[in-house]
């Protein structure tokens, strides 16, 4: 059972309408509305600065947009650029610390086990390789089961074993019936479901 | 709401606090050194030294707390963490209040513990009165680390944002200060400033976090 999931599972997890938003004086979009479904994917292309992270950013909360409405109907991970690892953190704090937080009761071994952490579990983040660092961000996915998954470039600096797992870890959670609202440059690697191009 | 997340917040900005290695004891090499230079300044006639002693440690504290506010909620907005706690569900005022309590902890507390000993030097004889104004100094540098926070949190994307944090924190303190010097004193109306001063206190603790929670809320967007 996915934690957080509101109301019955049939209608979309996400959906947006007629979001527009301002950034200085430069409109960066108008009229983006979007729908996903359970098992749904939806990746958001568009050139660097086209607004891809800013949209990621209004469907989680964190931005106001100037104009339209989210609808969220249940819990969501967030997985970003900057992840939000502190430098005197190991991945086995960092993802005990966010268990603790979100009250899950998940296994730190199996999550460092499955993200290839297992050697650098107790080395601080600040003496971590890129790629590790983002490898310890991405396990918060797996400490608690919330429906709607959203990524800001999920494979930046992960080598191709990294991308692989990624990939693994996407399909997985679609076939459970979660979604996925990414923001992907170049190959995504699976075939999205829909596509909002900025 | 759940406590877990606050939980949380308190116990990474703890463990933040005390990872910058001598991070905590900057303002505490700080408070002392003020402490120190002072004497040098002004002479060491100690019917003089006892007179401004009480009063110089409330300036070296409230100097001192501005020393590490910058980075409280800067770095959380540079390594994304404070992303992450918006999005807890638990309120943006409850994880900021739990945030500068644990540095206050951290970096605040020390020097309270630190002032009797400092008092000495200011030629204080040695009684009791030095720990109950150990306590004050404590319960004053709470609502400096508070008020103190509320400017970090509104320079929280301003690089090298001390000057603004100063500028913002500075006129909140003064009645911490006021009440505070006051207390240590006695003249007309010291017998009730320790009042005053845990009231100022109790004002900050319950406003500052909502300011804070307004501030990181505009620095995410």
């Amino acid at each position: 059972m996915l934690r957080g999931v509101t109301g019955t599972v049939s209608g979309p997890l996400l959906s947006a309408t007629g979001l527009g938003m301002i950034r200085g004086e430069r409109v960066l979009f108008t009229g983006v509305s979007l729908s996903v479904a359970p098992g749904e994917s939806l990746v958001l292309r568009g050139s660097n600065g086209a607004g891809k992270t800013t949209l990621l950013r209004i469907l989680a909360g964190l931005t106001r947009p100037e104009a339209g409405e989210v609808t969220r109907n249940g819990l969501h991970h967030w997985f970003a650029h900057r992840e939000g690892l502190k430098p005197h953190e190991t991945p086995r704090t960092h993802l005990g610390l966010w268990a603790k937080a979100w009250g899950s009761g998940s296994d730190l071994d199996s999550v460092l086990a499955r993200m290839g952490l297992k050697r650098p579990a107790d080395v601080p983040a600040r003496y971590l390789s890129a790629g590790q660092r983002r490898r310890t961000a991405l396990g918060r996915l797996l400490l608690e089961k919330r429906p709607i998954w959203m990524l800001d470039e999920p494979y930046t600096a992960l080598d191709a074993e990294g991308r692989e797992l990624v990939l693994e870890l996407i399909e997985d959670h679609l076939k459970g019936g979660g979604a996925i609202v990414a923001a992907i440059h170049g190959e995504s690697g699976f075939v999205p479901a829909n596509e909002v191009v900025l | 709401m759940r406590p877990a997340p606050i939980l949380s917040a308190f116990r990474q900005a703890l463990g933040e606090a005390w990872a910058g290695g001598a991070g905590a004891l900057l303002p505490l090499g700080f408070f002392a050194g003020a402490a120190v230079l002072v004497p040098l300044g002004i002479g060491t006639d100690p019917q003089t030294l006892r007179a401004v002693g009480p009063g110089i440690l409330w300036v070296a504290l409230a100097l001192s707390s501005l020393v590490t506010l910058e980075r409280i909620f800067q770095a959380d907005t540079e390594d994304g963490a404070l992303d992450l706690w918006l999005q807890t569900g638990a309120p943006a005022s409850a994880i900021a209040g739990a945030k500068t309590f644990a540095h206050w902890l951290a970096a605040g507390l020390p020097l309270a513990l630190l002032s009797p000993l400092l008092a000495l030097m200011f030629q204080a004889e040695a009684s009791t009165d030095l720990l109950r104004n150990a306590a004050l100094y404590g319960l004053g540098g709470l609502a400096f680390y508070f008020w103190g926070g509320v400017g970090a949190a509104l320079s929280a994307t301003v690089r090298r944002g001390g000057l603004l944090i100063s500028l913002i924190a500075l006129p909140l303190y003064v009645p911490t200060a006021i009440f505070g010097a006051l207390s240590m004193t006695h003249g007309p109306g010291s017998e009730s400033a320790p009042l005053f001063l845990a009231a100022s206190t109790l004002f900050a603790l319950a406003v500052a976090p909502f300011a804070m929670a307004a501030a990181l809320r505009l620095a995410a967007d």
